[in-house]
């Protein structure tokens, strides 16, 4: 098993290693420059020049590669062009705020998704199922910015019940400790503060969620569907298992192989998909910062922001791995 | 491993779709993405004033489409920077409260000598830095010196304004005792008062400054009505009531909380909501629903700009100045405000507003008329080629909707015989493009920085600018000269004339079609009392309360 692991972690390096580079060429092949960028329409030619020589712009790309990676290896990820601060410092709160907002996004989608999958499953062809599979196309189909001004509009605006932008009430700002907002209250005893993140948790959470949810339903009928057909839930049957301890014991456990593929998959998604969802709903997080840098042409940046995301997509799919010994034991890795 | 080739596949769509973003500028219609380009934009709107006190906390939450770069405002250049310094920090001389007029500001007496060369301020005494720092002479002379020494790319905005041709116009700074300085200029500058008002520079503290090195943007020391709190980036930046303020009573609020909100509707839906008490960045066609809400009030920020169609002068076909002239009668610009910018704006004449001194009223906008177009582009022997017409892929103040200004454009261009086809960009690659020359017509716009007529129409058309605001590759040797001029002449009214002169050339030369001069608008609870957007975009909050 550790074995595995090790191989796995290996197998990274390179996946990575052509990550960085195809970035690294990609993002330098787009046109605009960053020192003009930085300051502004009216720079003078001069100005532009030497803030390219002073940020390292001027060296062969090569050279700027290596540069970056010798970085990376001592733990460096560089320092943002237009900020002029350590992204190693600067990222974190930006990452935190998106995980925050991505599991709960996931833990939503992995409720409501694996249930409304096994009820379809369990009471095939019902209106229930019918219902449940039409809602999940026009899940997968809604355009997140639409879903997301509509939410906003009908919770936050007519009713008045959530709160439609950022993380919490700015009047009443939480101290932030691991930048994981529901934590950091809870560690404060701050309650009150507790509940106001939470609000301001949902909106944007049940905007992301759609995807991952319609697509998790959509999997858990086929995969429950397909289980129910087998030996072993007929002999439960027959032996005069009660259908619900036949579903959620028997059946399910054996339905979640699949589903937990797409579940490792959308997790990575959410990650590098929230750019959306975060700048309707003025979310401080990974995808806008990485996005901001991009119409900035913030070089580091935008390298260290994919490597980062690229990595917990990567990570979350070996955790994924493992978990199927623990779910099958069947499934063994040597 | 299926799941193996599953997993890459998807690796790859997550690079591919970041790369694919960033390779074509996603979705620009929806958010208001910040970015440099000094045209400090955003919004406004104007409102009475009268003001109240109560005795819980008055905290403001202004929310706006980015979030700031850095607090330091000698090394920054973009508006969302200003905006925050402006209540920081304060400059030597003030503008008015809604114009570029010259006031007291840290400095409450002047005097100019005879030659245009020597400047001497009395400052005001008593006040005090943030951090307890006495303001004096001697910080004066810290401040310029620190911007002075430092390198062009640091201290842009300082380079820009006081250095010409690598010569400092600001030769010396001298104290006379505690409260007086004394600036030795190399040349007589026309525009140095109303330079010194700018939010770049803002007189921080020695002190702090000394200490922080590069960082003091992290952690601002000025002697504004307001204190540097907390900043949490991308999302907020929190001051606070300066107690020791020189201004008695005054600021009337106790806290201001900059929010950043990306998105031009859901920065409205917040206001609505009741979740900020100030937007800026309102859509011209969202006015209606913000004056219709009697919550709400509208506030229009006074006009300090020019959206226009630059036609770049070195391409054919726009290398031939009938061909130019041709365009600016075929493009119906009252049409244009009255669709897109819902009247609020009025049809420009000239590269400048009307509200800046030397403006030339003598001179109306091209009519509109088709034929008088098309008997031009006959005598200039067009050959019917297509251009291409670039569109804006970002919502500005002075431009609301690139995309559908660019169709009108479109239809009053083939009306004549130009065929045309629209392209855009993302906007950092937009504006390297047209930088560059390679644009035939393009929309561009700009925000005045200091309310003089030098920084529209020499910055924008005089040939040592091609290559930064010159997109238009607009040379003419006359008007060169007669803005060199004006740029050290001290006489105001001999100053007028030269730039009234250099508008008869323009306008005839047609480097561009000027559109609209707009006005950009904010809305707030109809509680706030005493805001008067500022036109620079800088907008001073200490008069501004809550009822």
């Amino acid at each position: 098993m550790l074995h595995y692991i090790g191989k796995r972690l290996l197998h990274l390096i390179p996946v990575l290693l052509g990550m960085t580079f195809l970035v690294f060429l990609i993002i330098r092949a787009i046109p605009g420059d960053p020192a003009q960028v930085i300051l502004g329409q009216q720079a003078t030619a001069d100005a532009i020049a030497a803030l390219r020589l002073k940020l390292g712009l001027d060296n062969p790309w090569y050279v700027q590669y290596f540069d970056y990676l010798k970085g990376i290896v001592t733990g460096d990820l560089g320092e943002s062009l237009r900020t002029r601060q350590p992204i190693s410092s600067e990222m974190w709160p930006y990452l935190a705020a998106t995980f925050e907002l991505a599991f709960f996004a996931m833990i939503i989608a992995i409720i409501v998704g694996v249930n409304a999958g096994i009820v379809s499953a369990w009471f095939q062809n019902s209106w229930f199922d019918y219902l449940a599979m039409v809602i999940a196309l026009i899940g997968v189909s809604m355009p997140i910015f639409w879903l997301g001004l509509m939410e906003q509009w009908a919770f936050g605006i007519q009713l008045g019940w959530l709160p439609t932008s950022g993380r919490e009430e700015v009047r009443d700002p939480v101290t932030a400790i691991t930048h994981f907002y529901l934590i950091d209250t809870l560690l404060q005893g701050r309650f009150d503060q507790f509940i106001v993140v939470l609000k301001h948790l949902l909106l944007p959470g049940i905007a992301l969620a759609t995807i991952p949810t319609a697509i998790i339903a959509r999997m858990t009928r086929a995969s429950m569907l397909e289980v129910m057909r087998s030996d072993f839930v007929r002999t439960a049957r027959a032996k005069g298992q009660k259908m619900f301890v036949v579903v959620y014991k028997h059946a399910l456990k054996n339905a979640l192989i699949p589903v937990l593929t797409v579940v490792g998959l959308q997790t990575g998604m959410l990650l590098g998909g929230a750019i959306l969802t975060e700048t309707i709903f003025s979310w401080p997080g990974i995808g806008r910062y990485i996005y901001e840098a991009i119409g900035f042409r913030d070089y580091p940046v935008i390298q260290s922001g994919i490597l980062i995301v690229a990595f917990l997509f990567v990570m979350i799919n070996l955790i994924v791995d493992l978990l199927y010994t623990v779910i099958d034991s069947r499934i063994k890795y040597n | 491993m299926r799941k193996g080739k599953l997993y890459l596949v998807s690796l790859m769509m997550l690079l591919v779709m970041s790369l694919f973003l960033a390779a074509c500028g996603a979705d620009d219609e929806e958010t208001s993405s910040s970015e440099t380009s000094n045209d400090s934009s955003t919004n406004t709107d104007s409102s009475t004033t009268d003001n109240s006190s109560s005795t819980t906390p008055q905290v403001l939450v202004f929310g706006r489409g980015a979030d700031s770069v850095s607090l330091d405002p000698g090394i920054v250049t973009d508006g969302e920077s200003f905006k925050v310094t402006q209540n920081l920090f304060e400059t030597l001389l003030n503008f008015g409260e809604q114009d570029t007029t010259i006031n007291p500001g840290l400095a409450k007496e002047w005097e100019v000598s005879e030659d245009g060369l020597t400047y001497t301020f009395q400052l005001q005494e008593g006040v005090k830095f943030h951090d307890g720092t006495d303001f004096n002479a001697e910080a004066v002379i810290k401040n310029i010196n620190r911007w002075k020494g430092g390198k062009e790319e640091d201290f842009y905005y300082f380079n820009s304004m006081f250095k010409a041709e690598g010569e400092d116009i600001i030769k010396d700074v001298t104290a006379e005792g505690d409260y007086t300085v004394v600036f030795t200029l190399s040349r007589p500058q026309a525009p140095f008062l109303k330079n010194l008002a700018m939010s770049p520079f803002g007189i921080g503290s020695p002190t702090a400054f000394e200490a922080a090195g590069d960082k003091f943007g992290d952690n601002p020391v000025g002697t504004g009505p307001f204190k540097f709190t907390e900043w949490k980036r991308n999302d907020s930046i929190t001051i606070e009531k300066f107690e020791d303020y020189w201004q008695e009573g005054l600021p009337k609020l106790d806290k201001v909380i900059f929010r950043s909100i990306p998105d031009n509707s859901a920065r409205l839906n917040e206001l609505m909501a009741g979740n900020i008490d100030l937007a800026d960045g309102i859509n011209p066609s969202d006015g209606k629903t913000v004056e219709g809400d009697s919550a709400l009030q509208l506030i229009e920020r006074p006009s300090m700009n020019i959206g226009y169609l630059g036609l770049t002068n070195t391409r054919a076909p726009f290398d031939n100045k009938l061909v130019r002239q041709a365009v600016n009668y075929a493009i119906d610009k009252q049409a244009i405000v009255d669709a897109f910018f819902e009247g609020r704006a009025e049809v420009a004449a000239n590269p400048m507003p009307p509200s800046i001194s030397g403006y030339n009223d003598a001179i109306s906008p091209y009519p509109y008329d088709p034929e008088k177009a098309k008997s031009l582009l006959a005598e200039a022997g067009y050959d019917g080629k297509e251009i291409e017409l670039w569109a804006m892929p970002v919502p500005r103040p002075y431009m609301p909707d690139g995309a559908k200004v660019a169709e009108v454009i479109q239809k009053n261009l083939e009306d004549v015989g130009i065929p045309s086809k629209i392209v855009t960009f993302e906007w950092a690659t937009y504006l390297e493009k047209a930088n560059n020359g390679e644009a035939d017509a393009f929309m561009l716009g700009w925000t005045g920085d200091n309310g003089d007529a030098d920084n529209f129409i020499y910055t924008l058309l005089d040939k040592d600018n091609i290559g930064s605001n010159n997109y238009a590759y607009y040379t003419n040797e006359e008007v060169h000269s007669l803005l060199i001029q004006a740029q050290s002449e001290t006489d105001e009214n001999v100053r007028n004339d030269l730039y009234k002169k250099a508008q008869e050339i323009i306008h005839d030369d047609a480097p561009w079609v000027p559109l609209a001069h707009s006005t950009p608008l904010l809305a707030a609870k109809a509680g706030v009392k005493g805001f008067l957007p500022h036109p620079t975009g800088s907008d001073k909050l200490d008069n501004v309360s809550m009822e």
